[in-house]
């Protein structure tokens, strides 16, 4: 008992007949199917080549075109042509030009010989698996596919969108439920004869003619009706990609399909030189019994079609540029902003870097320069500090910043004095951790030796740039995890606020902060409020300062600075 | 896109095809092997100006990339190469004296020769400063790639620019011809790339590196383009609109996703800055033959005098497509 091969080729012959003469060497028959777009000349050639080599024979020719019945007939022609043939195959093994078998013969007819009754063929139901592309699935078995897809696509869309409209649906013959599955198969001669000679053949050939791609359902759907033991999977590694297309192997996975254990692989680079040399010279290795085990193979194509349709979040390159809000992810990490902290606390950088280890920069998107963490003049991505540079391209830098320092938190400042072009960008990313101090931008200018006129000129404007941000971060379109507390509110209780920040942050396990950021003196600015009120200039975004109380009240020593507890 | 928008690319790319037809006549056949071309061969077009230092280690390597026959159009030469290219078996040169500036920059000339001679075969269009890096090119050829564009229904490939410079003075190490060049012009910036997009043309308008960071550190706006699209399955019915930056029909230049995956792309090593480079930048400036009046040659010649200094300790060292990949420069999309 032995298994014969059956082999859809239409290019690559060169490697084709190597394989079967391959195949053939084992004392495995061969009968070749050779795609009729071949033209007559180049099959000549080849059948000669093959002249020489028992047991191979050529069967009945059919055009092949992806998705259509004729990869079906010749399938039928050729697995009809082997049984009659050959009388000693018991398994039938459907294999294409491209295929290359991994491991020696000797031990697929083995494995083979131990299971003489199963049928290995994936055979799902459409109803369980979301395998299909291009969103038909069940409409394939109940629709009229008289067009082809490939190269009458106008035609092919129109049909199926009228047949949705005017709701046709064909009736199943004998009531068969549908199955899908790979197309490489492998049956019995008992299961494959029973489908071949059915007496309903003519009427389940007649249905599949006109279902979209009938060579991953045909056999898939007959052989539940005849088999004894189906086992739900092919014996051939092939892997999809998203559109539906095979993954081809190259030399450089040598190693990785060697690991695999399957029989056959599928499909492999006509080129690959280095893969046929290592596979079909049948070196003469201590058979293994190992079953096939195609994981290693199955996470690295797992992971392309990811990147493919996912891709790495936070990136934007040449050859992804995700339209907005449709990112998969704004930025690459969480970082964090403060508006108002380093305004309020006069060592709030250091302190913040010292507490959470994160890499904490000052006013990134100040309008002289980028200021960056260390006073560097540049940083990882060689991004420069040049406020120009910055500003032609504001979210850019901000997702670059992010992309290029990954796996280390980012901490920056952020004010209504800076470029307020990247507000909406961060409002929108949920990497963004977002704590704001309404009104803390006037603490500067309260310290500041500037005019009057020019601090309430100053104070009214930032006053509305930040009325705006906050506008922002507190829209329903806000993604970001925002805080926000008026300065006075901020003051009351500082430490709590603080430590919900660190919290999060959550890079080194805090217990309690041991050490806090030391607030500036703030004995007078109630007045300075006052004074801005008294100019016509209301500040609102402070909260309630009443001119005597605060923090000259409580803290009589304007040498002993305010210290959180 | 409206009817008429579409109307309007549709008569622009008639346009540069007209006038393609037109600049023919300013080129002179020197050398034509373009019988030698076999059916599936890739093809290599590039337009050089005395380059002749750089033409044996450009030859050498795409040629173990897998070009099968390179189209050279020689402007005006004086220092030999026109006469190295010609002795080359499987080179075809064409000689042209007019302005290269009036060719819009080379692209009317090798419209002319992809037109006539690139139909059906996939096209690479390079600067002898440029060597393309692809996914996987240390283990599979670029006809790997080609086969794999075609049976995923691909057209076009696209490779950001990625300027490369040495450490210290670009001035330092002399260049010696048939040296890969990345031995000297070893680094690179990785990550102040940014990128807009041109609605018009549907492509992305990708600005940055060293050259931004450097020359153009006043003036982003003017910083050249390092989007490319050099690599196209080439129809006679194609145009290369600018540079290589962006093609007509413009569905050519989308080779981006725009949900949120990543399309496969490549990356062009453009080693520019070597010792040759200030002679050329002061040559080029008197010549006044390039781009925007020559604006990216004045801002180098003006920085070149004082500090011609790329390098930044952010700056990273090339190894090799992987690290490009991880560095998000490039991507494998789903080609595994």
């Amino acid at each position: 008992m032995t298994v014969g091969v059956v082999m859809l080729v239409h290019t690559a012959l060169g490697r084709a007949e190597q394989v079967a003469r391959h195949w053939s060497a084992a004392g495995c028959p061969v009968v070749i199917h050779v795609d009729k777009s071949v033209p007559r000349k180049v099959y000549d050639t080849f059948v000669d080549s093959l002249a020489d080599v028992p047991d191979v024979a050529f069967c009945k020719r059919f055009r092949c075109e992806w998705g259509t019945w004729g990869i079906v007939a010749a399938s039928q022609a050729g697995s009809e042509m082997i049984l009659a043939q050959f009388e000693d195959v018991r398994h039938v093994y459907l294999a294409s030009g491209s295929c290359l078998p991994l491991r020696p013969v000797k031990e697929l007819v083995n494995y083979l010989a131990a299971r003489p009754r199963t049928d290995f063929i994936e055979s799902a139901t459409t109803a369980d698996v979301p395998w299909t592309v291009g969103g038909l699935d069940e409409e394939r078995f109940t629709m009229h596919f008289p067009f082809s897809w490939k190269k009458q696509r106008f035609l092919f869309d129109k049909s199926v969108a009228v047949q949705r409209t005017l709701n046709l649906k064909r009736k199943l013959p004998n009531e068969i439920v549908p199955h899908m599955g790979s197309q490489w198969w492998c049956l019995t001669r008992q299961t494959l004869s029973a489908i071949l000679q059915d007496p309903d053949r003519g009427a389940y050939d007649r249905y599949f003619r006109h279902v979209w791609i009938p060579d991953e359902s045909y056999f898939q759907t007959l052989s539940r009706l005849y088999s004894i033991q189906i086992e739900s999977r092919s014996l051939t590694l092939s892997k999809f990609d998203f559109q539906g297309k095979p993954h081809i192997f190259y030399d450089d996975h040598l190693q990785l399909l060697r690991r695999s254990d399957c029989f056959v692989a599928r499909k492999v680079w006509p080129y690959a030189d280095r893969l046929y040399d290592a596979f079909l010279t049948d070196e003469d290795n201590a058979l293994s019994k190992t079953e096939p085990n195609p994981g290693k193979i199955d996470r690295i194509f797992a992971k392309a079609v990811e990147r493919r349709t996912r891709g790495r979040s936070g990136l934007y390159m040449q050859s992804r540029f995700p339209n907005e809000d449709w990112e998969n992810g704004v930025t690459a990490a969480p970082y964090s902003v403060f508006q108002g902290f380093a305004e309020l606390f006069d060592n709030f950088e250091p302190w913040l870097a010292k507490s959470t280890g994160s890499r904490v920069h000052g006013h990134l998107f100040a309008p002289d320069r980028v200021h960056y963490a260390d006073s560097q003049t540049a940083i990882n991505g060689a991004l420069s500090d040049s406020a120009t540079v910055r500003d032609y391209n504001a979210n850019a830098f901000l997702t670059n910043l992010i992309w290029n320092t990954r796996g280390e938190r980012q901490c920056f400042q952020f004010g209504p004095g800076d470029n307020q072009d990247v507000c909406w960008r961060i409002a929108k990313d949920p990497n963004a951790q977002v704590s704001v101090i309404t009104g803390a931008w006037s603490v500067p200018l309260f310290r500041s030796n500037k005019d009057f006129s020019v601090i309430r000129r100053t104070a009214a404007a930032l006053q509305k740039i930040e009325n705006e941000h906050m506008n922002i971060l507190r829209s329903p379109y806000t993604k970001a995890r925002v805080r926000i507390w008026n300065m006075a509110e901020f003051i009351e209780a500082p430490m709590e606020p603080l430590q919900g920040i660190l919290d999060e942050i959550g890079h080194v396990k805090l217990k309690r902060i041991s050490e806090v950021p030391q607030m500036v003196d703030l004995s007078g600015f109630g007045q300075f409020l006052q004074n801005l009120k008294n100019q016509g200039m209301h500040p609102h975004l402070m909260g309630d300062f009443p001119v005597e109380r605060g923090v000259a009240a409580t803290q009589p020593s304007p040498r002993k600075p305010y210290l959180v507890r | 896109m409206g009817i008429i928008q579409s109307y309007r690319l549709r008569l622009q790319r008639k346009r540069w095809r007209i006038r393609a037809f037109r600049k023919r006549r300013e080129l002179k056949q020197i050398v034509n092997r373009t019988n030698q071309i076999k059916p599936d061969d890739i093809l290599l077009f590039c337009t050089q100006r005395n380059e002749k230092i750089r033409l044996p280690y450009f030859l050498d390597y795409y040629r173990k990339m897998g070009v099968g026959h390179f189209f050279f159009v020689d402007n005006d030469s004086d220092d030999g190469s026109a006469e190295y290219l010609e002795q080359q078996p499987d080179v075809s040169v064409w000689g042209a004296r007019a302005s290269y500036k009036r060719a819009r920059f080379g692209a009317d000339w090798l419209n002319w020769l992809q037109m006539k001679y690139a139909h059906g075969h996939w096209t690479l269009t390079v600067d002898p400063d440029e060597f393309l890096i692809y996914p996987f090119c240390d283990t599979r050829p670029l006809r790997a790639l080609t086969d794999w564009l075609d049976a995923s229904s691909i057209k076009s490939f696209s490779a950001m620019l990625l300027d490369m410079y040495p450490k210290g003075r670009l001035d330092e190490q002399p260049y010696q011809s048939g040296q890969n060049p990345m031995e000297i012009a070893s680094w690179f910036d990785s990550g102040n790339y940014s990128m807009f997009r041109n609605f018009r043309f549907a492509n992305l308008w990708i600005q940055g590196g060293p050259r931004a960071r450097v020359f153009f550190k006043d003036d982003p706006e003017k910083a050249p383009a390092l989007n490319k699209v050099p690599l196209v399955k080439w129809d006679r019915r194609y145009v290369y609109v600018s540079s290589t930056h962006m093609l007509l029909p413009r569905g050519l230049n989308q080779v981006y996703d725009e949900w949120g995956g990543e399309k496969a792309s490549g990356v062009l090593l453009h080693a520019k800055f070597l010792d040759t480079f200030s002679a050329k930048a002061l040559e080029e400036l008197e010549r006044g033959q390039h781009y925007a009046a020559s604006v990216e040659y004045k801002a180098y010649a003006d920085n070149l005098q004082t500090d011609p200094q790329l390098w930044c300790k952010w700056s990273e060292r090339y190894i090799n497509w992987r690290q490009l990949e991880i560095l998000g420069l490039m991507s494998k999309g789903n080609w595994a």
